[in-house]
């Protein structure tokens, strides 16, 4: 039917130039990192040998903390998708409600973190949650809460849950403007005939609005997973990993890797995430395309 | 029953003004510490301060050389942010329209790169190579680079809505291809030429690890890793590291204010069926 002639029309060094920067700057390294991680590549000696799995073997061994840090990665991912979904999704539904004043403005304000750099999320919120000086702890001390004061960064077993606390912070605002998009795209009628049929705001909210909003939310939620597995900044800027290792990612691992010289380890942690979000994106580009068939 | 609905409307409004100030309140705080004394920032909290000293600014944008960094930002953002626009253009709308086996690879190809985690201890080998470390024209090569997926992937869902026929039309009148990519495509694009102008501007200034991994000249700096600096020598004078933090902050709020529209827009076209 198409009068086109599509090759003629549409010629494909159009994309050259994009598909050559994302080759030389963006995959060939991922690729490029899987080789090196079977050698013993580092920055005091200038040949690199081959080391078969030697690195594989030192991270899942349990001798060094390496498993941790992953299992640290999936925490922080598993822990901020569930937190930013649901709140994001609470906080959609209050400010679309039809009792609430001022809507857009407290929108717009809980979205303002979303533009700002991760860096400076996590230099605020250091300042804030200064144990001695921050604005958190005083807080709670002039409310006569000082029971709840903690060191919330430096305390081990308190750090990673600030920092999910923080990002969620930092994302949630996200998540709310593209779920109050989907509400708004919901057509009213389900909701009269739910009132017809007598429908509670719970029952209306759980059998239409959330069924509804499934693919919304899925899409957001791949993103958000991406995210948490490749986090970095806002980890760094909070606590650089500490204390101890407490909230090291695998991210963080691969930067003081680097900078200690052990380039063949960093890439290797680094591959392994490359591999795994790999196979995942099978899956991801399913959610994100899922009408890919005109 | 009127009764119990302004019970109603008061507990909602009253959930949502406690949830809004949460988000607002931190940075009501780092703003009001920018203006205090040393001592008086020494216990942060949400009182005025006694005496408005303005002059933390100034020693801010002096000892933490924020012109410097804040032209830096601007000119790695603005090139690009050009760059991502004009790649993205390009490659979107051939990679939209002619969808035969290699095109559709190639999409898929780079959009895998949304997910992907870039290897920055390898890149920075291929960095060394191209004699391209601690250089601008390679940092911004390196954003150019990362945020080229998701942009494609906005555009593609963009161009996807506009019907072929506009391109038949012109092709019939006997338009070339590169004319068509010129005077139709574009043009037909820029509204989300735009946006994507706007969101990788934002991503580009926002960013800390490139210059982390890749910057280790003070001079070349943008604004994330000038600041997070000046956080390390500051860190027990919280009124200055406040103001350093209230003047990084600032230029992203005004953008966001201006481009609003953009942008709200475009982060939803990515998730809500772009």
């Amino acid at each position: 039917m198409c009068l086109l002639n599509f090759n003629k029309t549409y010629p494909t060094y159009y994309a050259i130039p994009a598909l050559l920067l994302f080759v030389i700057f963006f995959f060939l390294p991922g690729v490029l990192g899987i080789f090196y991680s079977f050698t013993d590549w580092n920055s005091l000696r200038a040949e690199v040998n081959f080391v078969g799995l030697k690195n594989y073997l030192k991270i899942f061994s349990g001798q060094y903390d390496f498993v941790k840090y992953i299992l640290n990665t999936v925490r922080f991912t598993g822990l901020t998708m569930i937190t930013k979904t649901v709140f994001g999704i609470i906080f959609a539904m209050l400010l679309t409600h039809k009792l609430v004043k001022f809507q857009n403005i407290q929108r717009m304000v809980i979205f303002i973190p979303q533009v700002m750099s991760f860096l400076i999320v996590g230099l605020v919120f250091k300042s804030l949650l200064n144990p001695v000086t921050g604005f958190f702890n005083n807080f709670l001390k002039s409310a006569g809460l000082s029971v709840l004061a903690r060191n919330w960064l430096s305390d081990s077993n308190l750090a990673l849950s600030t920092v999910i606390a923080v990002d969620t912070w930092k994302g949630v605002g996200y998540l709310m403007i593209i779920v109050i998009a989907g509400i708004h795209g919901i057509s009213s009628d389900y909701y009269e005939a739910a009132q017809i049929d007598g429908a509670s705001f719970l029952q209306k909210t759980w059998h239409i609005t959330l069924p509804l909003l499934k693919p919304v939310i899925l899409n957001v939620t791949v993103l958000n997973l991406t995210y948490g597995l490749r986090v970095f900044d806002i980890i760094y800027a909070l606590t650089n990993g500490g204390p101890g290792h407490a909230t090291e990612v695998i991210n963080t691992a691969v930067y003081s890797e680097f900078s200690k010289g052990n380039y063949a380890m960093g890439t290797t942690l680094s591959g392994i995430l490359f591999v795994f979000v790999m196979l995942l994106s099978f899956f991801i580009l399913r959610v994100l395309e899922p009408e890919e068939k005109s | 029953m009127r009764a119990r609905k302004l019970t109603a409307g008061i507990l909602i409004n009253a959930v949502t003004c406690c949830v809004s100030l949460v988000f607002i309140l931190p940075l009501l705080v780092v703003l009001l510490n920018a203006f205090k004394s040393k001592a008086e920032s020494n216990t942060m909290t949400l009182k005025l301060p006694a005496e408005w000293m303005f002059e933390n600014f100034q020693t801010v944008v002096e000892r933490g050389k924020l012109f410097l960094s804040f032209f830096n930002s601007l000119f790695y953002a603005g090139t690009g942010a050009v760059l991502i626009v004009f790649l993205i253009g390009a490659a979107g709308f051939v990679l939209a329209r002619n969808r035969s086996g290699i095109h559709r690879f190639v999409y898929y190809f780079i959009i895998l790169g949304i997910a992907l985690p870039i290897n920055n201890v390898t890149l920075m080998k291929i960095m060394k190579l191209l004699g391209l470390v601690n250089t601008q024209a390679g940092i911004i090569l390196i954003y150019t680079a990362i945020n080229l997926p998701i942009s494609l992937f906005i555009v593609f869902g963009f161009i996807r809505n506009i019907p072929v026929e506009v391109d038949e039309a012109a092709i019939i009148d006997g338009c070339t291809a590169r004319q068509l990519l010129l005077k139709i495509g574009l043009p037909l694009l820029s509204p989300v030429m735009v946006t994507i102008f706007v969101l990788n501007f934002m991503a580009i200034w926002n960013d800390f690890t490139m210059p982390l991994y890749y910057l280790n000249n003070s001079g070349k700096w943008p604004m994330t890793l000038a600041v997070y600096n000046f956080f390390g020598i500051f860190e027990n004078q919280w009124n200055l590291v406040c103001a350093d933090i209230t003047l990084t902050i600032l230029p992203v709020l005004i953008i966001f204010v201006l481009a609003q529209k953009y942008i709200v827009g475009g982060v939803s076209a990515g998730a809500v069926k772009g």
